[in-house]
């Protein structure tokens, strides 16, 4: 697996707002993931096309973030849904 | 304030081509006439969707005997639903497929009785219906559909758990639940045929535990081990009345698909009242949501906010006392009789199924 994979959400997976919760969540199969701000605003820079390094500076950008800090909740974060199969990662 | 619930299995159906023993449907079935039109389904779904369900799981009986499973779909895609189709793939074609995903389908969850054609039609009581499921399975994945693999298993075929777990990846599935008959519905009249020794269930554990590092990105494995050899109980439903419900095909409103069993209790109609209502106020959802309806030992018990009790159903059926804790927890005065059932049944020869069928009509 590389060390810097493009993320994306396969079919069957997709982000939802969820008006009643007032939060985003993430729809599965089998699963319904309430996302916290962290968790939606990684997902929300998901588009197939993005490498992690990418989507990292660009988080790290818009909420004047550490890089290293936002790099591990990133990598974190997307390899436990690709582990679960929720999202692919791409090399 | 109740929170919302997350996820509505309709039972659109009780209408199945196969038998299986362990069918988790009432032993008292539901004919077409009884079942709900696609309008109220339709208004059900809004309503669903309003209160903050996000999964929808389109079950039964077999939903694809509903001719109209297609507006189901449709309808509940508008409504802003995940939907999961849960199907034995019996009643669907290629091309009927093809209509349910254009129509916004979101999941198949497949049905697997056996991985032989043999094995599998015996246990589903339907000739043929492995051959048509191996059809539907590789229409699923060449859609692009997500696909789980829905593996029941008890003792007559928990011993091929390896081979089925390989079968699952080489259909293609991202996901496969490994479930283990549990003795509600069905299951429970045949639960002498069905339930596994311990030798088995320490073995499919095992199997699980290498599988997963083995499948890692390539197919993601769950598994639900039987009741009867936890030493302490589900937390059933996530606590009754807190996260899910269930619509039967007439339109009542259960808090799980087994409980009608539990005496007593009487299920709203979403024909007569808003959904929402019946959530918050139903007698049945009050009945054992929290933990206020608790004996002990579960009242005075530590784990009392991990399991909730376990099953109320469960309770109802061993030990005939749905405030009783889960006979299967090691805290319960009944384990006793459930390690008496296991001592009995598990391992003695395995008596002929009694299939799953609509009673005769009068």
């Amino acid at each position: 697996m590389s060390a810097d994979p493009i993320p994306s959400l396969p079919r069957g997976t997709r982000l939802h707002h969820d008006s009643v919760r007032g939060a985003m969540v993430l729809l599965a199969p089998e699963k319904a993931l309430i996302l916290d701000e962290i968790g939606a605003a990684i997902l929300s820079a998901v588009d197939g096309s993005a490498r992690l390094s990418t989507i990292v500076a660009r988080l790290a950008a818009r909420y004047d973030a550490p890089l290293a800090e936002v790099a591990g909740d990133c990598a974190e974060f997307l390899r436990g849904l690709a582990a679960d199969r929720v999202i692919d990662l791409h090399d | 304030m109740t929170s919302p619930p997350i996820a509505l299995l309709a039972e659109l159906t009780h209408r199945c081509p196969l038998a299986c023993p362990y069918c988790s449907n009432p032993l008292d079935l539901l004919a077409r006439e009884a079942e709900l039109d696609t309008e109220t389904w339709a208004r059900v779904f809004r309503e669903a969707a309003a209160m903050g369900v996000l999964q929808l799981h389109l079950s039964g009986g077999e939903p694809a005997s509903r001719r109209d499973l297609e507006a189901l779909v449709t309808s509940a895609r508008e409504a802003g639903l995940y939907v999961n189709l849960i199907t034995s793939g019996i009643g669907l074609t290629p091309a009927r497929l093809q209509a349910l995903a254009d129509a916004g389908l979101d999941h198949v969850q497949l049905s697997l009785q056996g991985i032989t054609a043999e094995k599998a039609d015996r246990i589903g009581g339907y000739a043929g219906g492995f051959a048509r499921k191996m059809t539907i399975a590789a229409e699923v994945t060449k859609i692009g559909l997500p696909l789980t693999v829905n593996a029941v298993m008890h003792r007559h075929n928990i011993d091929d758990l390896e081979a089925t777990i390989a079968f699952a990846a080489n259909l293609g599935a991202r996901r496969i639940e490994v479930a283990c008959v549990q003795f509600y519905g069905w299951a429970l009249p045949n639960r002498a045929a069905l339930l596994p020794s311990r030798d088995q269930v320490i073995a499919a554990k095992r199997i699980v535990d290498a599988a997963r590092p083995a499948y890692a990105h390539r197919m993601a494995i769950d598994f639900v081990p039987p009741d009867y050899y936890a030493d302490f109980p589900k937390a059933c439903m996530g606590g009754w009345g807190s996260t899910g419900l269930n619509i039967a095909p007439d339109g009542k409103v259960l808090p799980c698909h087994a409980a009608a069993t539990i005496p007593g209790l009487t299920f709203d109609s979403v024909q007569d009242r808003p959904l929402a209502e019946i959530w918050q106020h139903g007698t049945a959802f009050t009945a054992y949501r929290g933990h206020g309806w608790m004996q002990d030992p579960c009242k005075s018990c530590a784990r009392r906010e991990i399991d909730h009790g376990g099953c109320r159903c469960q309770a109802m059926a061993l030990a005939a006392d749905p405030r009783a804790a889960d006979p299967v927890c090691r805290h319960s005065p009944a384990r006793a009789m459930v390690d008496r059932i296991i001592a009995a049944e598990a391992t003695a020869p395995a008596p002929a199924f009694t299939y799953r069928r609509l009673a005769p009509q009068a």
